[in-house]
């Protein structure tokens, strides 16, 4: 019997991890492990292997390297077949060592993005297989498609 | 967490003000510690959820990780944004968020301290109408979007 694929789902701390537990429906079927910042996260994710990365959702350029290396390991230590991540900046690492294991991957902008998609997103579009936003007038601006929301 | 001592000072001077009421405050790496009301920096999310769940007014940023939790909730929802030409967030986005979320049935936004200090002590009297529990789940479009996605990038033997 084939292994079941696997999946890496990564958010980063606060609302960027409450939309990614919003989504957990869709990955039945698959092997997940999470990725978030603070290690009593896991209790949201009963069972799947879950990893955390340094926070740097702020303005810190030496955190966010940090985060480059935890990401690289992660990324060779799972090998995912795909990526989910509903943001931010930092998680963008994942998006580029997940293409050199061959992941397919997937950005999911903020529903907090409400009028124009984040800088994190313009820069996912040229690094995922898909990029979507939340808000129907902000996918119609950057070319992208818009499936619904977290909400 | 980015700190957000302008709203950390004010809940914290409301607490001052009405010592009968009972105030918790998460600050995050805020440099202003409260000195009327007891608080963490961060606290676990299962903590957070049953201090939401047993409070009688949430109060926060307007960050979709509060908005979301609180409507899950099903509690009234004060809010007020940060702002990055104060050094608050990184963009203005909780503005934009501020004004795709304001009208929903539960949520009051402020702009600045002083309405925020009014609104606490009005809303603890007079507490807003809730509109329905949401469920925990994205909607269904984006649900299906995502398992279709996944769907196709499953790999092939």
């Amino acid at each position: 019997m084939a292994r079941q694929p696997r999946l890496l789902a990564a958010a980063s701390g606060g609302g960027h991890w409450v939309e990614l537990l919003r989504i957990r429906r869709a990955f039945a079927g698959w092997d997940v492990a999470y990725v978030s910042m603070f290690d009593n996260y896991v209790s949201a994710v009963p069972g799947a292997r879950y990893y955390t990365v340094p926070d740097a959702s702020r303005f810190d350029k030496i955190a966010f390297f940090k985060v480059a290396l935890k990401a690289l390991r992660i990324t060779f230590k799972e090998r995912p077949d795909a990526i989910v991540t509903t943001g931010s900046a930092p998680m963008l690492w994942f998006l580029l060592f997940g293409r050199l294991v061959g992941a397919k991957s997937l950005w999911i902008d903020s529903i907090a993005q409400a009028e124009e998609m984040s800088s994190s997103g313009r820069i996912a579009k040229k690094l995922a297989t898909a990029t979507v936003a939340q808000w129907p007038e902000v996918a119609c601006a950057e070319g992208v498609e818009c499936w619904g929301a977290v909400l | 967490m980015l700190p957000f001592d302008r709203f950390v000072r004010a809940v914290d001077e409301w607490a001052r003000d009405n010592p009968r009421q009972p105030v918790f405050i998460q600050i995050g790496e805020g440099a202003y510690e409260p000195r009327h009301a007891p608080f963490a920096r961060i606290m676990p999310m299962t903590e957070y959820r049953e201090r939401l769940r047993g409070c009688s007014l949430f109060v926060a940023h307007v960050g979709m990780g509060a908005i979301l939790q609180g409507l899950e909730e099903g509690k009234q929802m004060l809010l007020m944004p940060r702002r990055h030409d104060l050094g608050e967030h990184t963009t203005e986005h909780q503005l934009h968020t501020a004004a795709r979320f304001g009208d929903r049935p539960g949520i009051r936004i402020v702009e600045d301290v002083p309405q925020l200090k009014a609104e606490m002590s009005r809303l603890i009297g007079e507490p807003l109408r809730t509109g329905e529990t949401i469920s925990n789940e994205a909607s269904p479009g984006l649900i299906a979007g995502v398992a279709k996605f996944l769907d196709r990038a499953r790999p092939r033997p």
